[in-house]
C-alpha cells in the first residue's frame, strides 16, 4: 500500500525502560510509517502502555531514541510533544468529567488558539471569530464520532462506549499527524466496534497516521497495515497482519497465554 | 437621603470589607479553578498592603499608583516562587504555602520598616466606595471573559487530569504560574484597598487564620462559578455581625460552617449546573 | 551554656516528636493531613487543666484523661466527619479542609469557655525539684517531660513493629483497599489510629502546658505548624522520620533563638519547611516518586 521511499512519520531504535530493577522494555525498535495504521499487540503487561508513555514524554527512555519526522522527542515535554503532532487515548479514559463534551474537545484545541491576554480580556473580534470556529470545529468533530447531539451534556454522564469516543475526537482537536490509541475498542459492544473500526479507517483516510495498542485480534488484523508483537518487553515479531499470524513465535506466545 | 448617610456611615466599612473579602475569595477561586489549593493568598494580601501604605506613607505616591503597585508587588513574589512551589502538588502544595505565608508574617513582625507586631498606623482613608465596586467589577469581568476562554478550559482541564491537560497541548507549568501570580494580583490590590480604609494594619491579619477565612469563603459559597465566591463572602462578612451577641463563639460558626458545607454541599451554596438545571425546569414547566 | 540549651532542646525536641508522632500516624494510615491536631493539642492541656484545678485530681490522673479527652475528639471527628467523606471518596484536600473548621471550631469554643487570657497550671501540682548536673540547671519537669514522651513513644513504636495491630496498620498504609480483602477491619483501626493519634496530641499538649506554665485557646496553631514542618521534614507518613524530625526541629529552634533572636526561632521551622519542600518533596527521608502515567 505505501511506497518502500514513503517517510517514516515515528521511528523507534533499540528503546529500552527498567523501573528499578525491573525492565520493561529492552531493544525495543520499528517504524511507523505515515498515512498508515500500525498496530501493537502483545500479552497484558507486555510494556505496550509503557511505549506510548515514551513517546509522548510522560516517561523518559533508559536506552534509545524516538524520532518524529526525523526530529527525536526525547527531552521534550509533553506538551510539546503534542504540538510536534501526536495525540493520545489513555487505556483508562482520561476525559475531563466536569466538562461538557464541546468543553472536551475544545481544551484540545488549545494549542490553535492564537489569541493573547488582552483579546479575552477586550472580546476582540479576533479572539471571537478564533472560538466561534473552534466550536464549529470541535462540533464537527464531535459529528465524526456521532456525539454532536449531546455537545452539552456533562462528560461524566456518558456511556463507556462514548467516553472512548470523545478521548477519540477530542485527540483529533490537537491536529495531530500522529493519533495513538491504546485499547480503542475495550469494553465496546460488537456493533460499536464495528462503527469505530470504520471511523479509524476514515480518520487514515483523512491522512492521519495511526498507531493502535488492541487485544481484540478480529479487530487488530482487520484494520492494520502492519503489526509489532510485544512479549516480556521484547519485540518478537513485525509485519504484515498476514506475517504476523503464521509468526510462530506469536503463536507460541499467545497460546502459550490462552487465548486472549 | 438622610437614611441612608445614617446607614452609610454606620455601615460602610462593612460595606467595604464585603468588597474586598469578595476580591480575596475571588483571588483563592482563581487559584482553585486550576487545582491549586494554596493558601498563600493572606500573605499576598498582606504584601500588597504593607507595601501600598508604605508608599503612601512615606514617598506620598498617588492612590491609583498605590493600588497598582500593591497588585504588582505579591506578584512578583509569587512569580518568584511559584516556579519552585508549583511543582508541588496536593497537599504538599498546601503546606508549602502555608509555610510560605507564615515565613512572610514573621519576616513583617521583626522589620523595622512595617512597624514590628504594632504594624502601620495612621494610612489616610483614601479607598472609597466606588474604588471597591468598580475594581470588583473589572475583575469580575475580566474573570469571566479568562472562565470563557483557552485559559479558563485549561485551568480546568488542569484541574481535572494534569496528565491528561499536558496531552492536550497545555504548558500546565506556565498555567499554573498564571492563576498563582493572577490570584496573587488581586489579592495585593485589596490588601491595598483594605490598608486605606482600615487606618491601621498588623501583621495579625495575614496569617493562617485569615488564609483559611479566605478559603472557607470560596468553599462556601462554591467555586464553580465567580457567584459562588461573592455569595460565600458576603455571608460569612454580614454572619458575625448578625451574631454579634455570640461575642466570644463567633468563629465558632466558621469552623462549622466549613465542616457542614464540605459534608452536606460538597460543590458550595451555588453550583451553577443545578441552578440553571433548575431554571431550565422552570421554564420546561411553563411552556 | 550551650550544655543548657541542649537540654531545652531535647526537652522541646520530645515532644515535638510526639505531637508530629500522632500527626503523621494519621496521614500515613488515614491518607488525611489533619489539621485540628493543634486544636486537640491545645484541647489536652485544658483538660489537664480543668481536672487539677476542678477536681483537684493529681497531675497523672489529669494526663491520663487528657488523653482520654483528646483521644474522644480525634475519634468523634473520624466517624463523624472523616468517615462521610471517604464513604463519598472525597477527593483528598477535601478532608483536611473539613479538619481546618474541627479546628477553628474547638479553638474558638475553647475561647469562649475559658476566655482568651493566658492560663496556667496551679503551683503545687508542678513537679517541684531542680539540681544540677555540672553547670546544667536541671528541673525535675523537663526530665519527666523527656521520660513521658520518649516512653510513650517506645511504647508505640513497640506496638507498631510487634503487634498483630502494628502490623494491620501497616498493611492499611500500605493499601487499604488489600488489607480490606485480607480481612482486615479498616473502619476500626481507622477509628483506633485516630484515637491514639489524638491522645498522644493532647498529652503533648499538656507537656508543653506545663513546660511553659502557659495555656491559651491560640497554643494549638503554632505548634500545627511545627508539626507540620516535622512531618514534611520526616517524610509524611514517616514514623521514625518524625521522632528524628521532632528532635531535629527543637534544637534548630534553640539553637536559632540563642544565637539569632527570638522571634527568628519561629521563622526557623517554616524557612526550614520550605526549604525542604522546594528541594525534596518526598522529607529527608521519604523516597522520590516517579511520575506516572
Ligand atoms: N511507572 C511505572 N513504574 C513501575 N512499573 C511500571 C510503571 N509503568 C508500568 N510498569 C510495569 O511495566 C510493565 C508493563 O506495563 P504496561 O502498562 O506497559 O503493559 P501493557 O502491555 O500495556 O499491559 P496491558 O495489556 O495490561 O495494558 C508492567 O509490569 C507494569 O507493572
Ligand atoms: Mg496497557
Amino acid at each position: 500500500m505505501n511506497a518502500p521511499q514513503q517517510p517514516n512519520l515515528l521511528s523507534i531504535r533499540n528503546v529500552g525502560k527498567h523501573f528499578g530493577g525491573l525492565h520493561v522494555l529492552q531493544d525495543v525498535s520499528f517504524e511507523v510509517p505515515a498515512g498508515s495504521i500500525y498496530g501493537l499487540i502483545g500479552p497484558n503487561g507486555a510494556g505496550k502502555t509503557t511505549v506510548f508513555n515514551l513517546i509522548t514524554g510522560l516517561l523518559t527512555p533508559s536506552a534509545g531514541q524516538i524520532d518524529f519526522q526525523g526530529q527525536t522527542l526525547i527531552g521534550l515535554e509533553p506538551h510539546r510533544i503534542t504540538h510536534q503532532g501526536i495525540a493520545r487515548t489513555f487505556q483508562n479514559i482520561r476525559i475531563f468529567k466536569e466538562m461538557d463534551l464541546l468543553e472536551n474537545v475544545m481544551v484540545g484545541m488549545h494549542d490553535h488558539l492564537n489569541y493573547g491576554g488582552f483579546g479575552i480580556f477586550l472580546n476582540s473580534p479576533a479572539c471571537r471569530a478564533a472560538e466561534k470556529k473552534a466550536r464549529e470545529r470541535a462540533l464537527e468533530l464531535l459529528s465524526w464520532v456521532g456525539l454532536d447531539h449531546k455537545a452539552d451534556m456533562l462528560a461524566d454522564n456518558l456511556s463507556y462506549g462514548d467516553q472512548r469516543k470523545l478521548e477519540f475526537a477530542r485527540a483529533l482537536a490537537t491536529e495531530p499527524k500522529l493519533l495513538l490509541l491504546d485499547e480503542p475498542v475495550a469494553g465496546m459492544n460488537p456493533s460499536e466496534k464495528t462503527i469505530l473500526m470504520e471511523e479509524i479507517n476514515n480518520i487514515r483516510n483523512r491522512g492521519y497516521g495511526v498507531f493502535m495498542i488492541e487485544h481484540d485480534m478480529r479487530f487488530v488484523m482487520g484494520l492494520c497495515d502492519r503489526i509489532a508483537v510485544l512479549n516480556f518487553g521484547r519485540i518478537i515479531a513485525e509485519g504484515t497482519p498476514d506475517e504476523v499470524r503464521n509468526n510462530p513465535d506469536v503463536i507460541e506466545a499467545y497460546l502459550g497465554k490462552e487465548d486472549e | 437621603m438622610e437614611w441612608f448617610n445614617d446607614f452609610w456611615s454606620t455601615y460602610s466599612t462593612l460595606v467595604f470589607s464585603v468588597g474586598v473579602h469578595a476580591l480575596l475569595a475571588l483571588s483563592i477561586w482563581l487559584t482553585l479553578s486550576c487545582g491549586l489549593l494554596s493558601l498563600a493568598n493572606a500573605a499576598f494580601m498582606g504584601v500588597g498592603a504593607y507595601v501600598s501604605a508604605l508608599l503612601t506613607l512615606h514617598l506620598e505616591w498617588s492612590f491609583g499608583s498605590v493600588l497598582l503597585a500593591g497588585g504588582i508587588a505579591p506578584t512578583l513574589v509569587a512569580l518568584i516562587i511559584g516556579a519552585p512551589v508549583l511543582r508541588l502538588s496536593g497537599v504538599y502544595l498546601a503546606m508549602a504555602t502555608l509555610a510560605f505565608g507564615e515565613v512572610v508574617r514573621i519576616t513583617v513582625l521583626n522589620l523595622e520598616i512595617t512597624g514590628g507586631p504594632e504594624g502601620l498606623n495612621g494610612i489616610p482613608l483614601a479607598t472609597e466606595g466606588w474604588h471597591i465596586a468598580l475594581i470588583l467589577a473589572v475583575t469580575v469581568y475580566g474573570l469571566a471573559r479568562l472562565r470563557r476562554s483557552k485559559v479558563g478550559r485549561a485551568f480546568e482541564a488542569i484541574k481535572e487530569d494534569e496528565v491528561a491537560a499536558r496531552l492536550m497541548g497545555i504548558n500546565v507549568d506556565r498555567y499554573k504560574l498564571l492563576a498563582f501570580s493572577l490570584g496573587a494580583f488581586i489579592a495585593g490590590v485589596a490588601g491595598a484597598l483594605n490598608a486605606h480604609f482600615t487606618f491601621f494594619i498588623s501583621p495579625r491579619e495575614y496569617g493562617f487564620e485569615n488564609a483559611v477565612d479566605i478559603l472557607t469563603m470560596a468553599v462556601l459559597g462554591g467555586t464553580s462559578s465567580l457567584i459562588g465566591p461573592m455569595l460565600g463572602s458576603s455571608i460569612l462578612t454580614l454572619l458575625p455581625e448578625l451574631l454579634r451577641s455570640l461575642q466570644d463563639f463567633r468563629s465558632l460558626v466558621n469552623g462549622a460552617v466549613l465542616v457542614l458545607v464540605v459534608l452536606f454541599l460538597p460543590k458550595g451554596l451555588w453550583e451553577s449546573r443545578r441552578i440553571r438545571a433548575f431554571f431550565k425546569r422552570l421554564k420546561g414547566g411553563q411552556a | 551554656m550551650l550544655e543548657q540549651q541542649l537540654l531545652n532542646a531535647l526537652t522541646l525536641g520530645s515532644v515535638y516528636a510526639l505531637f508530629a508522632l500522632g500527626f503523621t500516624l494519621v496521614f500515613g494510615v488515614l491518607a488525611v493531613i489533619n489539621l485540628s491536631h493543634g486544636a486537640v493539642f491545645m484541647v489536652g492541656s485544658y483538660a489537664a487543666l480543668a481536672m487539677v484545678s476542678h477536681l483537684n485530681a493529681p497531675l497523672w490522673v489529669a494526663m491520663l484523661g487528657a488523653m482520654v479527652v483528646s483521644g474522644t475528639i480525634g475519634l468523634l471527628v473520624d466517624v463523624l466527619v472523616l468517615k462521610p467523606l471517604r464513604a463519598r471518596n472525597a477527593p483528598h484536600l477535601i478532608p483536611m479542609i473539613a479538619t481546618i473548621g474541627v479546628g477553628i471550631m474547638l479553638t474558638s469554643a475553647a475561647q469562649g469557655l475559658f476566655g482568651a487570657e493566658v492560663l496556667r497550671f496551679p503551683e503545687d501540682v508542678m513537679p517541684a525539684g531542680e539540681f544540677m548536673v555540672g553547670d546544667v540547671h536541671v528541673r525535675a519537669l523537663e526530665i519527666a517531660i523527656v521520660a513521658i514522651a520518649f516512653l510513650l513513644m517506645a511504647v508505640l513504636f513497640t506496638i507498631l513493629k510487634r503487634t498483630q495491630l502494628g502490623r494491620a496498620l501497616r498493611a492499611i498504609a500500605e493499601s487499604p483497599k488489600a488489607a480490606y480483602l485480607l480481612g482486615i477491619n479498616v473502619e476500626g483501626l481507622f477509628h483506633i489510629t485516630s484515637f491514639v493519634a489524638a491522645a498522644l496530641g493532647g498529652i503533648a499538649g499538656v507537656l508543653i502546658g506545663l513546660n511553659f506554665n502557659a495555656i491559651t485557646p491560640f497554643m494549638g496553631q503554632p505548634m500545627l505548624h511545627k508539626g507540620i514542618a516535622v512531618i514534611i521534614l520526616g517524610g509524611m507518613g514517616d514514623i521514625r522520620g518524625a521522632l528524628i524530625g521532632g528532635l531535629f526541629l527543637g534544637f534548630a529552634e534553640v539553637i536559632s533563638k540563642a544565637y539569632l533572636s527570638s522571634q527568628m526561632g519561629d521563622a526557623v521551622a517554616f524557612g526550614l519547611l520550605f526549604l525542604i519542600l522546594l528541594v525534596r518533596p518526598s522529607g529527608l527521608f521519604g523516597r522520590k516518586l516517579e511520575r506516572k502515567a
